[in-house]
């Protein structure tokens, strides 16, 4: 995709991570919640791949790359808790987890 | 009007309008199949961009094993609709105001300071194979790389932990 301008990928980035940001704020499910996480992460590699492009270096590839793995580690331990507070609760309703103590 | 910027619009409205219905959609499992078409085309965006590696991991990771998890997770507990409850009425308008501020604040950052004239180029430098990706990485990033592998292991020792602690309790 050559002759783009960059600033139209930033301008994508900056949508799809305002729309995750809205997720997070509106929904109440907490497993939509974490989804919209992983759009915004999505919308900073998109960001991370565009100026590696625009300083032809591999360098925000690789970072990208870290960002999978973590995103990855992150799932794995937000769902593990999502099924343990719904063996608790019963609910995974982001307003229901008001309490400390399970 | 190019070919280029065709696609660049079709790809656009495709990852954004996927965004957006992720966000609307009432079903949590609808949420999950938006999220992975929004996920599809940002891979082509990266395809484009010349990073092909990172295209086919975000697929084959991302949607691939991310989103399935998710959707086992959504199936397993039943969780696909919530009954909606809104205990704080003004959190919708607020998040909504909040949002608009951020995307503004975005907006600026990206529009007020940047040169527009830059464009996208085909990636000549290293080109974005696999194996200057892994040199790079063994290389110059070994250590962030060895970091990584002990996150991935304490995240496992994590979900195993917490799915553990629960079955005993319900033992007792």
């Amino acid at each position: 995709m050559n002759g783009v301008p960059l600033v139209y990928f930033i301008g994508l980035a900056v949508i799809l991570f305002s729309l995750g940001a809205a997720g997070v704020l509106i929904r109440k499910n907490a497993l939509v919640v974490f989804m919209s996480l992983e759009l915004m992460f999505n919308a900073a590699n998109l960001l991370f791949i565009t100026f590696a492009n625009h300083y032809q270096s591999l360098d925000g590839q690789i970072l990208v790359i870290f960002v999978l793995a973590t995103a990855a580690a992150e799932v794995a331990v937000g769902l593990a808790l999502m099924v343990a507070i719904f063996k608790s609760k019963r609910s995974i309703d982001v307003d229901q987890m008001n309490s400390l103590k399970g | 009007m190019t070919t280029e910027f065709i696609l660049f619009a079709i790809v656009a409205l495709t990852a954004i309008s996927a965004a957006a219905a992720m966000l609307l959609s009432r079903n949590a499992v609808y949420s999950a199949l938006f999220l992975i078409l929004n996920f599809l085309a940002v891979a082509v965006f990266y395809l484009t961009l010349g990073a092909p590696f990172i295209a086919l991991a975000q697929i084959t990771v991302y949607a691939g094993a991310i989103m399935i998890l998710f959707l086992f997770v959504i199936m397993l507990l039943g969780a696909e609709k919530l009954k909606e409850l809104d205990p704080v009425k003004w959190q919708r308008p607020a998040a909504i105001i909040i949002t608009l501020l951020l995307a503004a604040e975005g907006t600026y950052a990206a529009f007020g300071k940047l040169d527009k004239t830059l464009v996208t180029k085909p990636f000549t430098g290293t080109l974005a194979d696999p194996v200057s990706i892994g040199t790079v990485l063994f290389d110059k990033y070994a250590l962030p790389f060895e970091i990584t592998s002990v996150i991935l292991l304490v995240a496992v020792i994590g979900a195993v932990v917490l799915s553990k602690a629960e079955k005993k309790e319900g033992e007792k």
